[in-house]
């Protein structure tokens, strides 16, 4: 083995072999993934989209260890992904905000810091940084409700980065959002994830999105879940949302949308 | 914006003022006709006995203030309230407020004993399974037993082995209290939502830090709507419990001695000294809980069925 090699086995961030799983519904077994494997390297911006049912939130949901497969293997920074949880290999970003009512925003970004014992002072500089981060100084002491939505997730994604994983699990995060916040809150994290160098895995049913912030795009189609196409995206790292207008970006969106019609053809 | 919520709080106050006090007045009103309906039998037997000519205004004054009236009027009974409570020195064995506080003094160890039974039962079901399986049917078995029939026997064989006054009431008030917070407290654990759950479960949080940080707080306004439940039920407890001790103290006692001697206005006062007793702990509780849960909600107001 040489040199290049080895190197290329310890950037893997993930690794999915084979994995089947299938839900026991009382309407029968559903396959929710079937026959998957992907692998995914350091730094990359990897999109999983597809429609509804496709198993694109079941696959982030297996790599982070709240959904078990059937069969087959998986390895998070080459370990088992319950493994990984434990040592707090990830940050998670769910559909909704999900902050604490009770606890004001500083204290939402606190909360996993506090799970994890860091040190008080230590804690208050992590919270105050990553809430600049997303452009959330001055919040600090506002209560959830007071915020709009898009703020309130962006809460959420510095709650995540604050305890500084090196893969960050994204699941529709902007998905109930407003399309112009939406835009804005795009351009902010691709900015962020070049800043950051973190790997981003990212579930998305947007096409644009996904073709404006991957660097990978895994397209999947349902019944069963399974991937039926791995696209390619580089586009320049200097990209602005006015991108989306380029024949680039035209062309690298209709073949994720060729990917998800013939997905659905298979379906019918 | 700003003249438009003020203005509606104004509105608010009057306008629970008014329904209030037309509610007292109709119950007055039905009160007074049903101690007409309830006395006037025996009133007319007397008139007749003594072939006294009688007319209606008559009948209904001497109705409304009957000794020994099976339906004792309100103002009799405001009158016996009087005497029990402001005329009589606290520490009186004729003071209503001797006897209430005997009552409330049990009431409230009852509640605060049974509200913990009913937490760490509500917390064992929800944390370890054997105990969701196996202790949900006693739970519900152990309420289908008539308090009535219960209590006598507590009181007895406490009695028996030295164990009076207190404690024995209390523990009759533990049992009404328990069963209504471990049934709040457990569908309150299991409220979160799965998304909060799993968020927790990302950071490897142990279990006491998901009750302490998550399940706790979540099931506080479940907490709160049991307790006020269960304050009132721990009254009702402390009284019955007070029945078969034969009469020594509390609002209980009262009760016993007022049928004993028919003494109905002594009746009626001390039902009325506990049901006011009961309103405002219930409303005590309703304060604590607005206070707690909209500090729960970050400051917002938050309306819950009062």
């Amino acid at each position: 083995m040489n040199l290049e090699s080895v190197n290329a086995a310890t950037n893997k961030v993930a690794e999915v072999d084979d994995v089947y799983l299938d839900f026991h519904t009382k309407d029968g077994v559903v396959a929710a993934l079937s026959n998957v494997n992907l692998c995914i390297t350091a730094g990359e911006f990897v999109s999983f989209i597809g429609p509804s049912g496709c198993g694109k939130t079941t696959l982030m949901r297996v790599l982070a260890d709240l959904e078990q497969p059937t069969s087959g293997s998986v390895l998070v920074n080459g370990m088992h992904p319950s493994q990984a949880r434990k040592e707090r290999a990830y940050g998670y970003v769910f559909q909704a905000p999900a902050l604490l009512p009770w606890r004001t925003v500083q204290d939402n970004v606190l909360l996993p810091l506090e799970i994890m014992g860091v040190d008080k002072d230590k804690q208050q500089q992590l919270a105050e940084e990553y809430l600049q981060l997303v452009n959330l100084s001055g919040f600090e002491a506002k209560y959830p409700w007071q915020l709009s939505g898009g703020m309130q997730q962006r809460v959420s994604i510095a709650r995540a980065l604050s305890v500084k994983p090196q893969l960050l699990f994204m699941d529709e995060p902007f998905g109930a959002l407003d399309e112009i916040t939406r835009d804005h809150l795009n351009e902010q994290l691709l900015r962020l994830w070049q800043q950051t160098q973190k790997t981003v895995v990212f579930v998305t049913h947007s096409i644009p999105e996904a073709v404006f912030l991957s660097s990978r795009i895994v397209v999947m189609s349902p019944r069963p879940g399974r991937i039926i196409d791995v696209i390619d995206c580089d586009l320049p790292a200097d990209r602005t949302l006015d991108i989306r207008e380029t024949p680039e970006f035209l062309t690298i969106a209709q073949r994720v949308r060729t990917g998800l019609a013939a997905g659905h053809n298979d379906d019918s | 914006m700003m003249t438009a919520k003020v203005s509606i709080q104004v509105q608010r106050k009057p306008g629970n003022v008014i329904p209030v006090l037309t509610v007292v007045m109709a119950i007055i009103l039905v009160w007074y006709a049903g101690a007409i309906y309830l006395n006037s039998p025996q009133i007319i037997e007397r008139y007749e006995k003594k072939s006294i000519d009688w007319t209606v205004s008559q009948l209904a004054s001497d109705s409304w203030n009957m000794k020994r009236a099976v339906l004792p009027s309100p103002h009799q009974v405001a009158v016996e309230l009087k005497k029990t409570i402001v005329d009589k020195n606290i520490t009186s064995k004729r003071s209503l407020v001797y006897h209430a506080g005997i009552t409330l003094s049990s009431t409230l160890l009852g509640f605060v004993l049974g509200a913990g039974l009913g937490v760490i039962l509500a917390v064992g079901i929800v944390y370890v399974e054997t105990l969701d399986k196996s202790l949900m049917p006693w739970i519900i078995t152990s309420q289908t037993i008539p308090i009535l029939a219960l209590a006598p026997m507590v009181i007895v064989v406490f009695g028996a082995l030295g164990i009076t006054g207190l404690l024995p009431k209390s523990l009759i008030s533990m049992y009404l209290c328990f069963f209504p917070v471990a049934v709040g407290m457990v569908k309150g654990l299991r409220s979160p939502q799965p998304m909060l759950l799993d968020l927790l479960n990302t950071y490897s949080a142990s279990r006491w830090q998901v009750f302490w940080r998550l399940r706790l707080p979540s099931a506080a306004p479940f907490l709160f709507a049991s307790l006020k439940v269960a304050i009132a039920a721990s009254l009702v407890g402390a009284i019955v419990a007070e029945l078969p001790t034969g009469g020594q103290s509390g609002l209980g006692s009262r009760l016993l001695s007022g049928s004993y001697y028919g003494q109905t206005n002594l009746i009626w006062a001390a039902l009325i000294v506990a049901a006011v007793m009961s309103a405002g702990l219930v409303s005590l509780v309703g304060v604590i809980e607005r206070k707690v849960c909209r500090r729960l909600a970050g400051g917002q107001e938050v309306s819950h069925g009062h």
